[in-house]
C-alpha cells in the first residue's frame, strides 16, 4: 500500500526537556520523522518545548511550536492548526501520554484528528500493566507473578500472602515495585523486607499518576534481553536488533551495560523470543511502527518471561538504529502514513527495507551517571533509571567494544582499567548504606578517606562484595576482583553476570599481565593487544610498570613505526553481504580499511560524547548545525561522536560519520585516515563542549589544524593569570580572587579575598564541584572535593573568588571573525548570582537592566572577543551589582545557550559561526547585530531530583539540571508562565503559599505576598517572615519551623493545601536546616522557589494566568516574522 | 584448549587470509580444501555446522563471536550429530561455553570430529572479497602461500558436482520423533498422512517439523526410484535440501519427474531446484549465494514479506519455468526465484528453509500447507 493521500497535514509531538529516561534520542527520532514526512510531501507541524533540539529548527517543519507539552496548550495548537493526524510515537512517553489524554478528553474526536502510529487502544494495552498482563496470558506468554496495590495493606497481602491476582501465591521478598504510568521507572524500586516495602510503596504510589503500584515476583539475576521490532499495516514484522543486558535483571535497562547482538543465546532460544515478540505486537495491536519488547530469561532453565513492551520509538530504538544502521524512526514514520516495509528501501545498501539487519561487529552501550552532582543519593542501581547519558562503542569483538565504550565515557578511565590505588575500597565497603531513600534528613557531609589499605584475601572479599551490588563502577570492581585473585566462578556467583561476559573480562585482566615494554618492538604482540581494545595510554601505563615511564605518544609512535594502525569498517546493516553506500565507520585492528576517504576539502567536527549534566543536547545541536552550514558551503563534513542518542550520529547528518571515542588517540587515527586523500581544512573543537576542547592542545601539538579560535586563545581565557592580564589591558573589572594550590593555601586565599567566596576547580564544565562558602566552616567541609575535581580534570589548581551576593547575572552569546564581534543575544538571569547559569531561568532580552548597562555589557563582549581573537562562537558571563558590571568568565566556544538564543532571535548562530571558522567574514555573510526582539523568551531548567531520593533540591553554583524548556510570548509574565508549565510546574489558581525567607529577602517577599493575597491565595509563614509580613499589613498563618516541633512547615506541605513554597536561606547551616521542606515540596509536587527573584517571576505568571483565556500559541516562524499579538 | 597455531586460508584467486588454527589439527603436510562461502546469521552456528547442505564447504561466519553457547544435544541438523562442514573460518572462537543446555565446548567438539577452525581472521575482509569476486575454492593450511594457493586451485569445482551421495542415508528408515514439547511450534491436526521423504542431505528439523505437523515419515535414500517411492503408498512426497549442483543429481530429477502428478509433492532448497529442473526449467550458480537468516522473501500470493533462513549457491532461472508452473515467491533483494507451484501436479517448493533451524519461524506454516494438500 503506498502512502496515504487523505492526510495532508501531520502534527508530530516532541518529548520536551531532557530528563533522565528521556533524552536526545527523541530529537533524533522526531527529526528523522519530520524529514521523512516532509520528503513525502506532507505539511509537518511540530510541537516541542525544548529549544535545544534540531527538530525545532524552523527549517525542518512547515510550522514549529515551541510551547508547553500539556493538554490545554496542545489543544490550542490543534485548534489553530487543524492537522489531519497526530503522530505521537516519536516523542517518548511524554508524547504518548499527551496523545492519550487528548483522546480521553475527546479533543481529537471533536476536531476530527486521527492518531497515527499507534491506536489509543494499543497504547493503553501496552502501558497499563494489568491489561498488558492479561494480554500476555491470552497469548500464552508467561509474566512474573504480580498484583496491583493502591495501599500498603494491599501491597503486604500480595507480597506475604498472595491474592486472586497472584494466583494465591505470595510474590515474596525481594519485591519489585513498578508504579503505573510513570516515566523512566520513576518511583520504582526493590523492597527487601516489610519495612522497605512500607517506605517504597508510599513513594511509588506518590509517583504514579493513577496512585497504583504493581508488585512483582523478583526475577533478579535473570538474563535480560530487548528486541527492537517493526511491524507494518500488512502484518510484516522484522526484528531490527537484539540487545542483551550485561547487568542481569534488577537494573533498569537504561542503566545497564548492554550488548548487541545478543551474545549468550542459542538460535532456538532467540527464535523463541522472536516468536514471542511477534505475538506481543499482534496482540497489543501495534499496526505500524517501531516498538521494543523486553524479556527475562532464567539462566538455569531458559524459562522466558515477558517484562514489558513500548508501543513507540524508544531510547533502545535509537541505540538499535545506531548499532545496525537501520533508521527505525524514519521507517516508523513512513509506515505510519501507510507504506509497507517492502515498499521502502534500505538507504545504506539500496536493498529492501523489509529485512532483518545482521551485524559483523559487537556493540556495547555503557551508561554515564552523575552521582557526583547529587551527594547523598543512593548510588545503587535498581529499577528506577538514574543515568544521564550513555556512550556506545563498536568493535570487532566484545572485548574491543567494551574497552572502547569504557574510554568513551570520559570518566578518566582509558579502558577497563584498574582502580586499585585510586579508589578507597575500604571506605566504599564500610559505608553500609549509601542512600537513605525517603529519610527526611539532610544529606551527609562527604566522607573523609578511610586511610586503610586492603590487601590479599581481605581485598578480594571486599571487591567481590562490592561487585555484588549493581553500581556505576561495578564492572571496574569486577576487573579488580579478578586482579586480586578472584576466580571466574566467584565473580559469577557474586554478580549473576553471565559466565561468558565474566570470562571476557578475565581475558582482559590476563592479557594485561603480559604487557611490558617489549610490546613496543614486537608488532605481533602489539597488534594482538590493540585488537583487544587497549588504548595507547593504558598500554603505556602497563608497559611502564617497573620500568622507565612510557607515554601514550611513544606507544602511538611505535605503532605507526610497526604499521599497527587502526583500520575502519563500515556499519552496513548486512555484514558486508552488499556494498554500503554510506561511510558510517568504526575503528578496529583488521587487515584492511574501508574508510576510502574522498579527495574533497573536508572538515572534521568533534562531537560532545555522552550526555552529562552540563554537556548535553545543546552541543549536539551546535555540531549538527556546523555540519549543515559547511555542507551548504560545499565542504565535506566528517562527524566524530560516540553518543548513540544524537542527531549528529545519524548516518545522513554529515557526509561521513566515525562512531568513535573522543580521545586524542582515536581522533588522531581518524585524522591520519582522512588525510590520506583530499585536504583536511581543519578540526572544529569548539562545538562539542569541553570534551573536544580538551583535545585542542594535543591535536595542535600533533600538527592538526584547528579551525576558528586558536588553542592559545582558549588557553588565554582559561588560564587565570593570563586572563587577568587581558582584563587589565582592556580595563574590565572582575570579582577579586586568586589561585590556590591545595587545601592549606585555599584557606589563606579565602581569608584574603574575604567571605563569601566562590570555590571551583579550573578547567571543568557545568560548575562541577563549584561552591559558595560563606565562612571557614563551609570551606573546610567542601574544599577537598574541589581539589579532587581539579585533579580529575588534570590540574592542581582551584580558583577562589569573591562572591557577589545579590548580583544579577547576565549571559551573552556572540560570534567573532577576528575583526568584528556580533552579539547574538543578551540574557538576564532570573535567579541572582550564585546559581549556576545552566540552572537559572534566563530572559531574552534583559527584562530589568537599564539600556546603558546592556550597552556596557555588549561593548565589553566585543572588546574581549577582539582581544582574544575569537573566530567562531563565544560566551561571556557577567554579574551586575549596583549598576557595576563585572566579568565572571569567558568561554571561546559554543555555549549551552546557543540553541535558545537562536530559537529566540530566529538567527542560526552556530551556522554563522561555522562559516566564519571556514574563513568567511561576518561582513561578507551580511551578519550584523540583531534588533531587540519584540517578544520575550524565557529559558527554564528542568531537574532530576525525583530520581534521587535524599538529595537536596537547593540550587547552587554546581549545575544539576538535565534539560531546558523555552517559553515565548509577548510579555515576561506570560513567557515565564509558559516556561514553568513546560517544565511541569502547574500554575496554581488558588491555595496556600508558604513563605519562609532570609532577612535580605523579606522586603521582596512581602510585596509578593501582598500580590498573591490580593488574588485570593492564603499565606502561611514562619515566625520571622510572618512578622515582616504583618508589619506590611499582610495576614499570614504562622507555622512552626521543623525544629520547633509538629505541626510544622513540612507537615503543612505534606497536608496538600500548599501550592507554592518560597524558601530562601543563607549559610550552610540554614541550608541544611531547611532541607526537609525542600524535599517535601518535591515529594508533594509543589512549586518550590529557593530564590525570591524566581518566586516573584512566578507570581507574575500566576497573575497573568489569573487573567484567564486559552493559551496563546504562535509558531517560531511567526515570531521570527515579528508576530506581536 | 590447546594453544592455537598460526595458519592461513588461501583462495584460488591467490588472496590470503591469516589466522590461528583451532579445533582438529591440520593435515601435517597438507591442507583442508573446499568451496569458501559465508553465512550472515548471528545465531545458530551449531545448526550451520551440522547442516548437510554445507558438505564440502569451508564456512565463514560473519558473526564475530562464535561458540559462546557451546554445543548441545537438541540443536543438531545432521542425523549423526556430526559437523558436516569441511572447516570453519571465524573472527573469534569462544574459549568458554555458557548455556544451560550445553554439553560440550565448540572447540572440543570440532576437535573430536576432525574439523579445523581458522580463527582471528579478518572475516569481514574475506566476506567483502567473496562478495565482490564470488565464492571460490580455498585451502586452509600451515604451509607456504604458494603451495596453499595451488592446493586451492586443485580442488574440484562446485559446478557439476554431485555431493548428495556423501550425505544420503544408505537405507530407508522411519522418523518417530519431532521436536521436544518445549520447542514445538507446529500443531498436528487430526490426520496422520504418510510422507516419503527423499533424503538428499536432509536437515533433521525438516523431518522433525513434518512429525510435528502430524506426518508419519519414511525417509528414503537419494537413488530411490519413483516406483519404489509409490510402492510405499505415501500420501505425499517430500524432496529435501542437500549439497552441490542440482543439475548433477540427474537420478533424483528423474524420480521427481516421474512422481509429478501422482502424489502431492513438497520440496525445500535443493528440492525446489530439482522440482524446477524436473518441470523443465534451468538452474545456475549464484555469484556468492544466499546464506543467512535475514533473507526477505515476498509471498506473491499473499503480498506478505517473510524473513527466511537460506543456504543455497544455485538458483532457478524463473524465465525458464514452464507454463504449468507459477512463481509463488521471489527474493526481495535480487528478485531470484524463491518458490513455485505446479497446481495441476499438486506440487510446490521453496528455495528457502521454512523449517528454519537456524532462523525465523515465519514460514513454518508451509508444513501445514503440505499436510492440507495431502489430506484434501
Amino acid at each position: 500500500m503506498p502512502r496515504r493521500d487523505d492526510l495532508k497535514k501531520i502534527l508530530i509531538i516532541g518529548s520536551g526537556p531532557i530528563v533522565i529516561g528521556q533524552a536526545c534520542e527523541f530529537d533524533y527520532s522526531g527529526t528523522q520523522g519530520a524529514k521523512a514526512l516532509r520528503e513525502e510531501g506532507y505539511e509537518v507541524v511540530l510541537v516541542n518545548s525544548n529549544p535545544a533540539t534540531i527538530m525545532t529548527d524552523p527549517e525542518l517543519a512547515a510550522r514549529t511550536y515551541v510551547e508547553p507539552l500539556e493538554p490545554a496548550t496542545l489543544t490550542a495548537v490543534l485548534e489553530r492548526e487543524r492537522p489531519c493526524a497526530v503522530l505521537p510515537t516519536l516523542g517518548g512517553q511524554t508524547a504518548l501520554n499527551l496523545a492519550l489524554a487528548l483522546h480521553h478528553d475527546g479533543t481529537l474526536a471533536r476536531l476530527g484528528i486521527e492518531l497515527i502510529g499507534a491506536s489509543p487502544e494499543a497504547i493503553a494495552k501496552a502501558e497499563d500493566r494489568k491489561l498488558f498482563k492479561e494480554a500476555m496470558t491470552k497469548i500464552g506468554l508467561a509474566s512474573a507473578r504480580s498484583g496491583y496495590a493502591r495501599s500498603f495493606e494491599e501491597a503486604r497481602e500480595i507480597v506475604e500472602r498472595g491474592n486472586a491476582e497472584t494466583g494465591g501465591h505470595p510474590t515474596g521478598y525481594p519485591a519489585i515495585l513498578r508504579p503505573s504510568f510513570t516515566l523512566g521507572g520513576t518511583g520504582g524500586g526493590i523492597a527487601m523486607d516489610r519495612a522497605e516495602l512500607e517506605e517504597k510503596v508510599a513513594w511509588a504510589l506518590d509517583q504514579s499518576k493513577v496512585g497504583e503500584v504493581l508488585i512483582e515476583e523478583s526475577i533478579l539475576g535473570w538474563k535480560e534481553f530487548e528486541l527492537e521490532v517493526i511491524r507494518d499495516g500488512a502484518d510484516n514484522f522484522i526484528v531490527v536488533c537484539t540487545i542483551e543486558n550485561l547487568d542481569p535483571m534488577g537494573v533498569h535497562t537504561g542503566d545497564s551495560i548492554t550488548v548487541a547482538p545478543a551474545m549468550t543465546l542459542t538460535d532456538r532460544e532467540y527464535q523463541r523470543l522472536r516468536d514471542a515478540a511477534r505475538a506481543v505486537m499482534t496482540e497489543i495491536g501495534v499496526e505500524t511502527g517501531g516498538s521494543n519488547v523486553q524479556f527475562a530469561v532464567n539462566p538455569r532453565d531458559g524459562r522466558v518471561i515477558v517484562i514489558e513492551m513500548n508501543p513507540r520509538v524508544s531510547r533502545s530504538s535509537a541505540l538499535a538504529s545506531k548499532a545496525t544502521g537501520y533508521p527505525i524512526a524514519k521507517i516508523a514514520a513512513k509506515l505510519a502514513v501507510g507504506y509497507r516495509l517492502d515498499e521502502l528501501r534500505n538507504d545504506i545498501t539500496g536493498t529492501s527495507a523489509a529485512f532483518e539487519p545482521t551485524i559483523d561487529y559487537v556493540v556495547v552501550k555503557w551508561p554515564r551517571f552523575a552521582f557526583e552532582k547529587f551527594p547523598g543519593s543512593d548510588q545503587r542501581l535498581g529499577t528506577q533509571m538514574k543515568s544521564v547519558g550513555e556512550a556506545m562503542a563498536i568493535g570487532r569483538s566484545f572485548i574491543e567494544a567494551l574497552q572502547k565504550a569504557a574510554r568513551s565515557l570520559e570518566t578518566g578511565r582509558d579502558g577497563l582499567c584498574s582502580l586499585l590505588g585510586l579508589v578507597d575500597y575500604a571506605a566504599l565497603q564500610s559505608d553500609p548504606n549509601l542512600g537513605r531513600d525517603l529519610v527526611m534528613d539532610p544529606p551527609a557531609m562527604p566522607r573523609p578517606p578511610s586511610g586503610q589499605t586492603l590487601e590479599g584475601e581481605a581485598l578480594k572479599a571486599t571487591l567481590l562484595q562490592l561487585s555484588s551490588v549493581p553500581t556505576a563502577d561495578r564492572l571496574f570492581y569486577v576487573g579488580d576482583a579478578l586482579r586480586a585473585g578472584a576466580t571466574r566462578d566467584e565473580v559469577v556467583a557474586a554478580t549473576a553476570i553471565d559466565p561468558w561476559f565474566v570470562d571476557r573480562i578475565a581475558r582482559i585482566v590476563e592479557a594485561e599481565r603480559d604487557v611490558d615494554a617489549s610490546v613496543l618492538a614486537e608488532p605481533t604482540k602489539l597488534r594482538a593487544i590493540k585488537r583487544m581494545g587497549f588504548s595507547d595510554s593504558r598500554i603505556a601505563q602497563l608497559a611502564s610498570r617497573g620500568a622507565a615511564p612510557i607515554t601514550a605518544d611513544e606507544v602511538r609512535a611505535a605503532r605507526k613505526r610497526l604499521g599497527v594502525v587502526a583500520t575502519y569498517g563500515r556499519v552496513d546493516t548486512c555484514a558486508a553481504e552488499f556494498p554500503a553506500h554510506t561511510p558510517y565507520l568504526y575503528s578496529s585492528y583488521e587487515s584492511s580499511s574501508e574508510a576510502r576517504p574522498s579527495d574533497r576539502k573536508k572538515v572534521i567536527i568533534l562531537g560532545g560524547g555522552p550526555n552529562r549534566i552540563g554537556q548535553g543536547i545543546e552541543f549536539d545541536y551546535c555540531c549538527v548545525h556546523a555540519s549543515m552550514a559547511l555542507r551548504e558551503a560545499g565542504v565535506e563534513t566528517v562527524m566524530v561522536n560516540c553518543n548513540p542518542e544524537t542527531v549528529s550520529t545519524d548516518y545522513d547528518t554529515s557526509d561521513r560519520l566515525y562512531f568513535e571515542p573522543l580521545t586524542l588517540e582515536d581522533v588522531l587515527g581518524i585524522v591520519d585516515e582522512e588525510q590520506q586523500s583530499g585536504e583536511l581544512l581543519g578540526v572544529i573543537v569548539q562545538y562539542g563542549g569541553q570534551t573536544p576542547l580538551k583535545l585542542a592542545r594535543g591535536l595542535a601539538a600533533a600538527g592538526v589544524p584547528i579551525l576558528g579560535t586558536s588553542a592559545d586563545a582558549i588557553d588565554r581565557a582559561e588560564d587565570r593569570a593570563r586572563f587577568e592580564e587581558l582584563l587589565n589591558e582592556l580595563g574590565l573589572a572582575r570579582p577579586r580572587g586568586a589561585i590556590a594550590r591545595g587545601v592549606a593555601e585555599a584557606f589563606e586565599v579565602a581569608a584574603s579575598v574575604g567571605y563569601p567566596v566562590v570555590v571551583r576547580p579550573s578547567y571543568v564544565l557545568g560548575g562541577r564541584a563549584m561552591m559558595i562558602c560563606h565562612d571557614e566552616e563551609d570551606l573546610r567541609a567542601y574544599v577537598h572535593l574541589a581539589v579532587e575535581a581539579a585533579r580529575e580534570a588534570g590540574t592542581q589548581t582551584i580558583l577562589i573568588d569573591e562572591f557577589l551576593s545579590d548580583a544579577i547575572e547576565v549571559d551573552v552569546d556572540a560570534v567573532g571573525d577576528g575583526k568584528k564581534v556580533v552579539i547574538g543575544g543578551v540574557m538576564q538571569h532570573i535567579e541572582e548570582a550564585g546559581v549556576h547559569s545552566g540552572d537559572s531561568a534566563s530572559v531574552l532580552p534583559p527584562h530589568s537592566l537599564p539600556p546603558s548597562v546592556v550597552a556596557e555589557i555588549e561593548s565589553a563582549t566585543r572588546a574581549l572577543g577582539l582581544a582574544l581573537g575569537v573566530v567562531g562562537l563565544m560566551n561571556v558571563q557577567f554579574a551586575v551589582r549596583d549598576g557595576k558590571v563585572s566579568i565572571i568568565e569567558v568561554n571561546p566556544r559554543a555555549s549551552r545557550t546557543v540553541p535558545f538564543v537562536s530559537k529566540a532571535t530566529g538567527r542560526p548562530l552556530a551556522k554563522i559561526a561555522a562559516r566564519v571558522m571556514l574563513g568567511s567574514s561576518l561582513q561578507a555573510l551580511g551578519v550584523g547585530d540583531a534588533p531587540r526582539p519584540k517578544h520575550v523568551a524565557v529559558k527554564e531548567s528542568v531537574f532530576p531530583f525525583t530520581k534521587f531520593p535524599g538529595v537536596d533540591t537547593q540550587l547552587g553554583p554546581e549545575m544539576r539540571s538535565t534539560g531546558e524548556v523555552m517559553g515565548i510570548a509577548p510579555t515576561l509574565a506570560e513567557a515565564f508562565g509558559k516556561a514553568q508549565l513546560a517544565s511541569n510546574v502547574r500554575i496554581p489558581r488558588s491555595g496556600t503559599v508558604l513563605i519562609t525567607v532570609r532577612d535580605a529577602d523579606k522586603d521582596a517577599a512581602t510585596k509578593l505576598a501582598a500580590r498573591l493575597a490580593a488574588l485570593g491565595f492564603r499565606i502561611a509563614a514562619t515566625e520571622g517572615t510572618g512578622k515582616a509580613l504583618a508589619s506590611a499589613g499582610v495576614t499570614a498563618q504562622i507555622v512552626n519551623k521543623v525544629r520547633q516541633g509538629s505541626p510544622h512547615v513540612v507537615d503543612l506541605v505534606r497536608g496538600g493545601e500548599v501550592v507554592m513554597v518560597v524558601n530562601t536561606t543563607v549559610g550552610a547551616k540554614a541550608i541544611r536546616d531547611s532541607y526537609s521542606i525542600r524535599r517535601q515540596s518535591l515529594l508533594s509536587d509543589v512549586a518550590m522557589f529557593t530564590t525570591v527573584a524566581g518566586a516573584v517571576a512566578f507570581g507574575e505568571a500566576i497573575e497573568a494566568a489569573a487573567r484567564g483565556g486559552a493559551p496563546r500559541v504562535r509558531t517560531l516562524q511567526e515570531w521570527a516574522a515579528g508576530a506581536a499579538d | 584448549m590447546p594453544a592455537p597455531r598460526p595458519a592461513r586460508l588461501a583462495l584460488a584467486d591467490g588472496t590470503l587470509f591469516e589466522g590461528l588454527a583451532l579445533g582438529a589439527p591440520l593435515p601435517h603436510d597438507g591442507a583442508v580444501l573446499g568451496e569458501v562461502v559465508f553465512t550472515t546469521g548471528m545465531t545458530g552456528y551449531q545448526e550451520v555446522f551440522t547442516d548437510p547442505s554445507y558438505t564440502g564447504q569451508i564456512v565463514t561466519m560473519t558473526a564475530p563471536e562464535i561458540g559462546n553457547t557451546g554445543i548441545n544435544e537438541d540443536d543438531t541438523e545432521s542425523r549423526d550429530a556430526r559437523p558436516q562442514v569441511r572447516a570453519i573460518v571465524v573472527r573469534h572462537l569462544s574459549e568458554l561455553r555458557s548455556n544451560h543446555r550445553a554439553t560440550e565446548g565448540l572447540d572440543a567438539w570440532l576437535t573430536r570430529h576432525g574439523v579445523t577452525a581458522l580463527t582471528e581472521v579478518d572475516t569481514r575482509a574475506l566476506v567483502r572479497h567473496l562478495r565482490d569476486r564470488g565464492s571460490q575454492n580455498g585451502a586452509i593450511g600451515e604451509g607456504s602461500a604458494a603451495t596453499l594457493v595451488d592446493r586451492a586451485r586443485s580442488a574440484p569445482n562446485m559446478e557439476g558436482l554431485d555431493l548428495v551421495a556423501q550425505v544420503t542415508p544408505e537405507a530407508s528408515y522411519t522418523v518417530e520423533r519431532g521436536n521436544q514439547p518445549e520447542w514445538r511450534v507446529l500443531e498436528a491436526g487430526g490426520s496422520r498422512p504418510h510422507v516419503v521423504a527423499l533424503d538428499l542431505g536432509a536437515k533433521q528439523n525438516i523431518l522433525r517439523s513434518l512429525v510435528d505437523a502430524g506426518c508419519r515419515v519414511t525417509v528414503v535414500p537419494a537413488r530411490t526410484t519413483a516406483a519404489e517411492v509409490l510402492a510405499l503408498s505415501p500420501d505425499g512426497v517430500f524432496v529435501s535440501n542437500g549439497p552441490g549442483d542440482p543439475a548433477a543429481v540427474t537420478y533424483a530429477i528423474d524420480t521427481v519427474r516421474d512422481l509429478l502428478g501422482k502424489k502431492p509433492l513438497f520440496g525445500i532448497c535443493l528440492g525446489h531446484q530439482l522440482l524446477s529442473l524436473a518441470a523443465g526449467a534451468r538452474t545456475y550458480k549464484l555469484k556468492f549465494g544466499h546464506r543467512g537468516l535475514n533473507q526477505p522473501v515476498l509471498d506473491q500470493t499473499t503480498g506478505r514479506v517473510e524473513i527466511t533462513s537460506q543456504n543455497h549457491g544455485f538458483a532457478v532461472e524463473v524465465a525458464t519455468l514452464p507454463k504449468s508452473a507459477r512463481s509463488t515467491h521471489i527474493h526481495l533483494n535480487d528478485g531470484t526465484s524463491e518458490g513455485l507451484a505446479l497446481p495441476e501436479a499438486r506440487a510446490f517448493s521453496v528455495q528457502y528453509h521454512p523449517e528454519a533451524a537456524a532462523g525465523p519461524h515465519d514460514t513454518l506454516h508451509l508444513f501445514s500447507r503440505f499436510v492440507a494438500a495431502m489430506t484434501a
